[in-house]
């Protein structure tokens, strides 16, 4: 992968090897050359293609980049590409089979839970880590699992909502997520 | 943003790892978290020539207790290890209240204590915690080991006591002669934000109630560094917890603090909550005595 970078004439010194790294994105496996500083957004972003992982701040603050390393939420404008070197990520897109929508996706929809859908890849994301975890969560839990994701328009109410709707859709026995409310 | 170009190694041992900073230079980092130093490297405020990255070295996630209740926490324990850990409730009340009040869920993910304790920020939490505990870090260099109390490991802001070649392996808390209480209280604008002002305060008792042996009180974000105040913790010495006693550590406390005005916050308001915290903490664990009395 070619990246190009602005000149800022700081770096001519320093001779830098790429590497290849090995790592499985939303289940497929791929190979990828690297120069180290490059940051794990960037690799899905404008590597791999995938421009659902959104960058908000680039300052670790907003949490739109959330995506799962090996299973834990991080935030991919924090961590450097070269450290999903035999791991695996996923995705906003991984979330979605050909036929169907996630619980989640269905939940955002459902409650509307997105008013621009910038924070929603990330919310989503940080949603998956705790469902993966904990499949019967309270109001509280998810409200604190979300808090290092910023949203500017919701108000966070039918985000929680969202989740909330896609906790009792996955957990087996409920049919109907609405009836259960 | 990216940062300035640098080299990347992540070797697969402690010791492979110390040799690579011990030829790297001048200007050679260890990666942990990464939860500081990415952002550092960023902005640019960080521009290493080597990176170190230590998350492939086995065996350094752990936090466990040894028989004696000495508690270790490895380089690459993470905030959210020690959130949900079943070990600190009940025996390590500081710890236990500051876990949860690092940062957000997500930076707690990837952020460790030990990392948190080497980047020395006036306004990082564990720092205060392990302070008030009397706790040291373990650093390992080419010549072998040693160990430094955190009190002479912080040297200032950003500034901590370990050559270029030395990584920090782990943090130890003492265990307790007797009975620990205390608690971590931090006043922040948002989650995730760094505190305006943060009091951990841990005490030991032969028995809960009983005469105070042991007593550390530490201030985050009121001061250029991580402030101990000890005069604070000594007048808490010698005698039962009693409304006196908590009384006068908080105002000595709020006297350690060096606050200063900042969009945080007044200077005046910041020392106020200080001494409500200090109160706070001592008067629960008072209660919290009682009860179990
Ligand atoms: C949005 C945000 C909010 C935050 N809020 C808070 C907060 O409220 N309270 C708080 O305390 N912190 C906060 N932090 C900081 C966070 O806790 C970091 O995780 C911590 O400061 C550093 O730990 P790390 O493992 O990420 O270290 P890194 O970022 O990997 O490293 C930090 C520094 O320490 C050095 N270092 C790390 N580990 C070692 C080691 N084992 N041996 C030698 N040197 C080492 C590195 O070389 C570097 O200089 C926040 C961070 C972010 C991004
Ligand atoms: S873009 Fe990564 S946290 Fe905002
Ligand atoms: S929906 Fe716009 S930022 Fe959340």
């Amino acid at each position: 992968m070619t990246m190009v970078y602005e000149d800022r004439g700081d770096d001519a010194a320093v001779e830098v090897p790429m590497r290849r790294i090995r790592f499985t994105i939303n289940g497929e496996k791929k190979i990828a050359e690297v120069e180290p500083r490059l940051l794990l957004s960037h690799l899905i972003r404008r590597g791999v293609g995938l421009t659902g992982t959104h960058m908000g701040c680039d300052t670790t603050n907003c949490g739109a980049c959330t995506v799962l390393v090996d299973g834990k939420a991080v935030k991919s404008c924090t961590m450097l590409a070269v450290q999903v070197d035999g791991r695996s990520v996923e995705t906003v897109e991984g979330l979605a089979t050909a036929s169907e929508l996630h619980p989640l996706q269905e939940g955002f929809k459902q409650e509307h839970g997105l008013q621009c859908g910038f924070c929603t890849p990330g919310m989503m994301m940080a949603a998956k880590a705790l469902l993966d975890r904990n499949p019967d969560p309270t109001e509280e839990d998810v409200r604190w699992a979300l808090s290092g994701n910023l949203c500017r328009c919701t108000g966070y109410q039918n985000i929680v909502k969202s989740v909330l709707w896609a906790a009792a859709k996955l957990r087996p026995g409920t049919a109907d997520p609405d009836a259960a409310e | 943003m990216y940062p300035s170009r640098f080299r990347y190694e992540a070797p697969h041992s402690l010791d492979e790892a110390i040799g690579l900073l011990h030829d790297g230079g001048d200007y050679a980092k260890v990666l942990a978290g990464g939860q500081s130093l990415v952002p550092l490297m960023k902005l640019r405020f960080a521009s290493p020539e080597l990176v170190v990255d230590i998350n492939n070295v086995p065996g350094l996630g752990y936090h466990r207790a040894d028989p004696d209740g000495t508690l270790r926490i490895g380089a690459l324990c993470r905030h959210a290890d020690l959130e949900h850990s079943d070990l600190l409730p009940g025996t390590q009340p500081t710890m236990a209240a500051a876990a949860p009040l690092i940062a957000d869920p997500i930076v707690r993910n990837r952020g460790t204590l030990v990392g948190s304790l080497c980047h020395a920020d006036p306004q990082g939490d564990w720092a205060s915690v392990v302070l008030s505990l009397g706790g040291s870090v373990v650093a390992q260099g080419p010549g072998g080991r040693r160990t430094i109390p955190v009190a002479d490991f912080v040297l200032g802001p950003f500034e901590n006591a370990l050559h270029p070649d030395e990584i920090a392996v782990e943090a130890v808390i003492p265990a307790a002669k007797g009975v620990r209480a205390g608690g971590y209280l931090k006043l922040e604008r948002r989650v995730g934000d760094f505190a305006t002002v943060g009091v951990a305060v841990s005490i030991e008792t032969a028995a809960p109630g009983g005469t105070v042996t042991r007593a550390g009180i530490a201030l985050t974000g009121v001061g250029g560094a991580t402030i101990a105040a000890t005069e604070a913790a000594q007048a808490l010495l010698g005698q039962p917890l009693s409304a006196d006693s908590i009384g006068r550590a908080a105002d000595l406390a709020a006297a350690a603090a060096q606050p200063r005005t900042d969009h945080r916050g007044s200077a005046e308001y910041k020392r106020h909550m200080v001494r409500t915290f200090v109160e706070r903490i001592l008067s629960r664990a008072d209660h919290e005595a009682e009860r179990a009395a």
